[in-house]
């Protein structure tokens, strides 16, 4: 069972990171990842309704029919993200206006549905709840480091805003990385997202395949004269 | 007697990807002496500073890459999509303009793709729209003419020219900046464009500036021609559709379109046709496909000049084109020697 939670938090965070390898919920991490306070905002937001959905599903999945499992899935989900909404309404009104209509939209993040139907409708209540905590993390991860990217470059800023999360003392959590920065307009709009998302996936599949040969590394020799040999290549390829 | 038998290819000189690139780089020059001549040293240097930048990065990438280095540097690729951008730039514009340019262009729509030859989209035009979109106030303000400053060439010494790119000094030349015709006629408000042109003494005066440079480029793209480095096909589709549009729209309601002469003299109409819509690698194959891409260019560039937000319109219909050329070609297949039917379209 340890081994399960551990293989549970390991694929949440890392292998099967959801927007990373699943390349699920798309949309708002591409649209709201200017700063990491608003990326921070969102991906806390989603992962507290994918806990909730998990949890949730996974206790009544033995309730829920087979044929309406998504309207299900659906009703669920969104009781939850309005709950977030009010609350983010009640405490962090202005990080809310900021995000706009990207809170509501979190009932569309297919990351969450993804998650409700091949993890917590088939797994006892502990598994889903940590799945929908290390899925929700990755996913708010991976969202701050590619705001962080791009507050960095678009703005020549890193953590500003932070009071809209943290309450009036994270004011001066701002870093100034370079005085009088003249803004790169690119990396606040939504191409620079794309382009930020490629190379954060691009550096996964390194390390990924760094990591691959090192653990090939210790391999069985070849036999002798094996490079030598060619294939033929030549004749008929259909 | 022994004839002498010679297989096709029936070349002269085996052709190479370096002496192609190089004859394109010559025929720059008249277009490059023009915007020096009226536009002061500003892009003279913005040239010099990306080509040196574009050989380093173009090494580094290729190294990087684990590829010969001096194998992809003698292509001169590098080079050419240099120079392309530092003609594209306004003359002033600062060092870390350039810098950003070239390392867009190079490693992120270049390299990362694959390298020469593997580009979808033309590295330069990727350079430059990625900066007019992030730096509109650099972008925008260009160096005005010579011609209506009055008092002479080199209106703008080359000591306060460098300051002005490479230093904070930038207000030096400040006086010597105005929008391009395009953005005038863009930004015009409620005038006509007739109005316009008796309102704007400045721009009646300098147009000659912009006429000149873009006969220029026309006269580095005839020699192309004559060098057979690409087809007719690209550069006349693309100007005869801009032109017939242009022409319409004119007859149609003069008070509101600028005329068809205008919307080819001004702008990088010329340098788009002829230097940058002609990449091999980036446009359409065939001959018909060729035609094909260069109307679509044309039209793009007069949809976008005339309701677009951006007052020049080249980099992003060579853009949206580039991205066309893939379907163009599926499309556009010749039919091959022995097939009775061109192997073309979906199947």
């Amino acid at each position: 069972m340890a081994n399960d939670y551990k293989k549970i938090t390991l694929d949440g965070l890392w292998d099967n990171n959801p927007a990373l390898v699943q390349l699920l919920g798309l949309c708002p991490l591409l649209a709201v990842t200017g700063t990491v306070v608003n990326a921070m905002g969102l991906g806390l937001a989603s992962t507290i309704v994918l806990m909730g959905s998990n949890l949730s599903i996974s206790m009544f999945r033995q309730f829920i029919p087979e044929s309406v499992r998504l309207p299900v899935f659906v009703m669920i989900i969104a009781s939850f993200v309005t709950c977030i909404e009010l609350l983010m309404q009640a405490f962090t009104y202005e990080l809310y206006t900021i995000l706009g209509i990207f809170i509501p939209l979190i009932v569309t993040n297919c990351a969450i549905m993804g998650r409700a139907d091949a993890f917590a409708i088939k797994n006892p209540v502990g598994a889903s709840l940590l799945d929908g905590a290390m899925m929700g993390l990755g996913f708010t991860l991976v969202l701050m480091v590619l705001g962080g990217m791009r507050e960095i470059l678009g703005l020549g800023t890193l953590f500003s805003d932070m009071q809209l999360l943290f309450g009036p003392a994270a004011e001066s959590w701002k870093i100034i990385i370079v005085e009088d920065y003249v803004g790169f307009l690119f990396a606040i709009l939504p191409p620079g997202a794309f382009v930020g998302m490629g190379l954060l996936i691009a550096v996964k599949n390194i390390i990924d395949k760094r990591l691959e040969e090192k653990r090939k590394a210790p391999a069985v020799p070849t036999e002798p004269g094996a490079e030598t040999r060619r294939v033929r290549v030549t004749g008929n390829i259909s | 007697m022994s004839l002498i038998r010679i297989t096709s290819p029936h070349a002269h000189r085996p052709g190479n990807t370096g002496s192609v690139m190089l004859t394109v780089l010559m025929a720059t020059l008249p277009g490059l002496a023009a915007m020096t001549f009226f536009f002061g040293w500003g892009t003279l240097i913005q040239v010099l500073w990306g080509s040196l930048l574009a050989i380093a990065l173009e090494a580094a990438c290729v190294k990087l890459r684990q590829r010969p280095v001096s194998f992809y540097l003698t292509d001169y690729s590098a080079l050419v999509t240099a120079v392309l951008i530092g003609l594209a730039l306004p003359p002033f514009a600062p060092w870390w303009v350039m810098t950003v340019g070239i390392i867009v262009a190079i490693i992120i729509a270049k390299q990362l793709y694959g390298g020469m030859g593997s580009n979808p989209f033309n590295p330069a035009m990727v350079a430059y729209a990625l900066l007019l979109v992030s730096f509109p106030i650099q972008m925008t303000s260009w160096a005005g003419p010579f011609v209506m400053n009055g008092d002479g060439w080199a209106v703008v010494s080359l000591g306060d020219t460098l300051s002005a790119i490479f230093g904070t000094a930038g207000a030096a030349v400040d006086a010597h900046t105005m929008a391009t015709p395009l953005d005038i006629m863009r930004h015009r408000g409620g005038f006509t464009t007739e109005e316009m042109w008796v309102k704007d003494a400045l721009l009646a005066n300098g147009i000659g500036a912009w006429h000149a440079v873009s006969a220029a480029y026309f006269m580095g793209g005839v020699f192309l021609l004559y060098k057979k480095i690409f087809t007719w096909h690209t550069p006349v589709a693309m100007l005869a559709s801009l032109t017939l549009l242009a022409t319409l729209s004119f007859l149609l309601m003069p008070d509101q379109y600028p005329d068809p002469f205008f919307h080819l003299t001004t702008g990088a109409t010329m340098l788009g046709a002829f230097f940058i819509a002609t990449d091999p690698v980036t446009s359409a194959t065939s001959n018909k496909g060729k035609l094909w891409f260069g109307a679509g260019i044309g039209l793009l560039v007069f949809v976008i000049r005339t309701w677009g937000n951006y007052p020049d319109a080249v980099a992003f219909a060579i853009l949206l084109m580039n991205l066309c050329a893939p379907f163009i070609d599926q499309y556009t297949q010749p039919r091959s020697y022995g097939h009775a039917k061109p192997n073309r379209g979906m199947k």
